[in-house]
């Protein structure tokens, strides 16, 4: 009878617990812990990225963990990733595996509506692209009915694909899912499937990291849109809203021309608007979201800003280049997307 | 004890204490049993309560409601239940228009497919493997030993992307395998094998054609007579063979097109991988049983047939395995059982079964536990299934009060 009554407290405690615990903010339990767990992928080159070479995860949703983790917590080494896939990715969050997610993760209503989860803004436009081997004489989408397509399991790809076959009345075409992109790629390369659909800026990675580059052919089409954005558990906007202007800090910063390598003499400005922006005289807007007044400061000093972060991940000197120049996700003053609301 | 002694010594005047105190004994006894039934009913409901409000704070709602929502998604093969007329199902291919639930009835499809085709091949692998190991030719002795050696200490896992990414996806592609093979098309995209239909023309001549045929198969199977089932099958093949050449059937061949090939019927890839691991890997397990047992019958049996003047083969077939069949029974119907929940590996090389088909739909529609309750129940009814038609043949086999 004691094992029993031990055991009925154990479950008032847990019920005691899940109630207490939902309540606090992630925010303090990041800052309690000082380390931040960030969800990424470690198998999209530009994206979240394991460099066997160094050792050291890179990629643009990297980046951002790491702005997160030095506006939160003063420190962009203070950052554990944690990987996801395009599968766990929701659950990791949604039981606190995980503080926050950037996973190349297309932003759709179902996700949010159905899943718990808030999306932080786009940081990445992106399309829903198709790749063959450019010896299978395949020029164009039109080309594939009745082929094989593969995707990965959970992505957004597989119901843009079964849109379009419904859509075009192809009723041989199929859909395989594979667990994660590796296995993908090389069912691919076995010829197992005609085509391989993601996201574009993917498929541009994947063909780049190639030994031969010129062995694939990504069709001109795009099937969908495909906006990407980070995500954190729902109903927690003391977390979410730190998030959103950290990330809407890089796009500012961009626009108003701070960079990693300016921002010491930017800190010495006597312009009240970067005083502001960058809490170089006190006063910033950190404490109103319980960061601190500097916190955009630490963000930049260990990313720079978005423009940056792009350049080093999708630029011109990386092997996927994703030109910038006439897409969204170009800086709004130069005919793109990215833009920060006021900060004033 | 005591008691009992007590009272088969005093005789009748304590019989009647003896009986209240056998009742004391089952109340309290029952008691306890009710008490702990309804302890862990309460604790249960605590723990699900506890869920549930966990499940609410966190803003995710628990509700079965999104079955009846359009998928929306592809799934790469299998049926689904799209009606009931009387006691005949109506089976379709799958499409993305139809409900979450036909989504997860096609994943139980396929992994019963699956599980089925598995249990009938690693039966019979696993028996010529096990006998294989007790032959009297070294070469057949040991390369059944290493078989099963290599195969019970690799993991499944390992064993089926091998069987993947290495074998099955190295078949030539569609193009140049066509010319190979003619009627039977082995490729990257699939197997393709030729099928025999019904042309529809009921004539007499077919009529007792397919009526010969299907009761020749049946006596292929049940005739207890080996010889005899040889002629039955003879005369199946026969009858089949008049009914093509009297137009009664045709043989669909399957014809390679640019990307598959049509007509005929096909196993995927992916299925054949994931057959080929789950009945190489059970077999050898069965194998080790059908050893074991074999092992451990007389050895006078096997005196006693050669005495007889039977061949090795007959000794085997007629006097050893009908014997070890009702010793390994339930030990079969253990591995059958862990050979099923192993297709759930499927996922590893993209074959849509149940659990394949539950990460798209947690996916898609956010809701994992609700998914994965369902997921289980489905396993725990396939297993159900399995061990009591295996309790059920063993009955057959080992009828009550009849030793071996």
């Amino acid at each position: 009878m004691k094992l029993l009554k031990i055991l009925t407290a154990g479950v008032f405690a847990g019920v005691a617990f899940t109630a207490a615990n939902a309540s606090a903010s992630v925010l303090d339990t990041v800052k309690q812990r000082g380390v931040l767990n960030c969800g990424t992928d470690n198998t999209a080159p530009g994206f979240g990225y394991l460099n066997t070479t160094t050792g050291q995860m890179e990629g643009l949703d990297v980046d951002f963990c790491k702005a997160v983790a030095a506006g939160v917590l003063g420190d962009a080494a203070k950052v554990k990733f944690i990987t996801v896939t395009d599968k766990s990715r929701f659950d990791a969050v949604l039981t606190g595996q995980v503080d926050v997610v950037f996973a190349h993760t297309t932003i759709k209503p179902a996700r949010e509506s159905s899943i718990a989860i808030d999306f932080l803004p786009i940081n990445f436009y992106d399309g829903t692209g198709l790749m063959v081997k450019t010896d299978a004489g395949i020029k164009e989408f039109a080309d594939l009915d009745g082929a094989t397509i593969c995707t990965t399991q959970g992505s957004a790809t597989e119901t843009v694909l079964a849109a379009v076959f419904k859509a075009r009345g192809w009723k041989d075409s199929k859909v395989l899912t594979y667990e994660n992109l590796e296995k993908l790629f090389s069912a691919l390369n076995s010829g197992r499937c005609n085509a391989m659909s993601t996201d574009k800026s993917a498929l541009a990675a994947w063909a780049g990291n190639a030994p031969k580059p010129a062995d694939y052919l990504i069709l001109p089409d795009t099937l969908d849109k495909s906006p990407f954005g980070g995500f954190v558990a729902a109903n927690d906007s003391k977390w979410r809203n730190a998030l959103r202007w950290i990330e809407y800090g890089l796009f500012q910063a961009e626009e108003s021309e701070i960079t990693q390598a300016n921002l010491a003499e930017k800190l010495k400005s006597e312009d009240p608007f970067i005083q502001k922006f960058l809490g170089s005289n006190g006063g910033g807007y950190g404490k109103d979201f319980g960061l601190s007044d500097d916190f955009m400061a630490q963000a930049i000093k260990a990313v720079g800003n978005y423009g940056e972060a792009y350049d080093r991940n999708l630029g011109p000197k990386t092997k996927m280049y994703l030109d910038r120049r006439g897409t969204p996700n170009a800086l709004w003053t130069q005919g793109g997307a990215i833009y920060s609301p006021l900060w004033n | 004890m005591t008691i009992h002694e007590t009272s088969a010594i005093h005789g009748m005047p304590d019989n009647d204490r003896l009986r209240s105190l056998r009742l004391r004994n089952r109340i309290r006894h029952e008691a306890i049993q009710l008490g702990i039934v309804a302890l862990v009913v309460v604790l249960l409901g605590i723990l699900a309560y506890a869920v549930k409000a966990g499940l609410a704070e966190k803003g995710i709602r628990f509700s079965f409601s999104f079955l009846a929502n359009t998928a929306g998604f592809d799934i790469s093969e299998g049926l689904t239940l799209t009606s009931v007329e009387g006691f005949v199902p109506n089976l379709a291919q799958f499409s993305s228009e139809m409900s979450i639930a036909s989504a997860f009835v096609t994943g139980i499809f396929n992994t019963a497919k699956i599980a089925l085709l598995a249990i009938i091949l690693s039966t019979i692998l696993g028996t010529m493997l096990g006998v294989g190991r007790l032959s009297t030719n070294w070469v057949v002795r040991n390369l059944c030993f290493w078989i099963v050696e290599f195969v019970r200490n690799t993991p499944l896992l390992i064993q089926l992307v091998f069987w993947y990414f290495a074998v099955v996806l190295h078949f030539p592609p569609m193009a140049s395998a066509a010319k190979l093979y003619g009627g039977l098309i082995v490729s990257q995209q699939g197997i393709y094998l030729p099928t025999l239909s019904w042309t529809g023309g009921a004539s007499t001549l077919s009529l007792i054609l397919v009526t010969a045929t299907g009761v020749s198969a049946l006596g292929a199977i049940f005739d207890p007579i080996r010889g005899a089932r040889r002629i039955c099958v003879g005369a199946a093949v026969v009858c089949l063979g008049l009914l093509v050449a009297t137009g009664g059937m045709i043989v669909n061949f399957p014809v390679a097109n640019k990307f598959k090939a049509s007509g005929g019927t096909s196993i995927s890839p992916e299925m054949a991988a994931l057959l080929v691991a789950v009945v190489v890997s059970s077999a050898s397990f069965i194998a080790e049983t059908v050893r074991g047992a074999i092992d451990a019958l007389p050895k006078a049996q096997w005196e006693a047939a050669g005495s007889l003047g039977l061949s090795r083969r007959d000794t085997v077939n007629d006097i050893i395995l009908p014997q070890v069949f009702r010793v390994v029974l339930p030990s079969f119907g253990n591995q059958y059982i862990s050979l099923t929940k192993n297709t759930a590996l499927g996922i590893a090389v993209g074959f849509p079964d149940l659990f394949n088909i539950y990460g798209t739909i947690a996916n898609q529609t956010g809701h994992s536990l609700e998914g994965i309750i369902i997921v289980m129940a489905s396993y725990l009814v396939l297993s159900w299934i399995i061990s009591s038609s295996v309790y059920w043949a063993n009955r057959r086999l080992n009828p009550m009060g009849v030793s071996q």
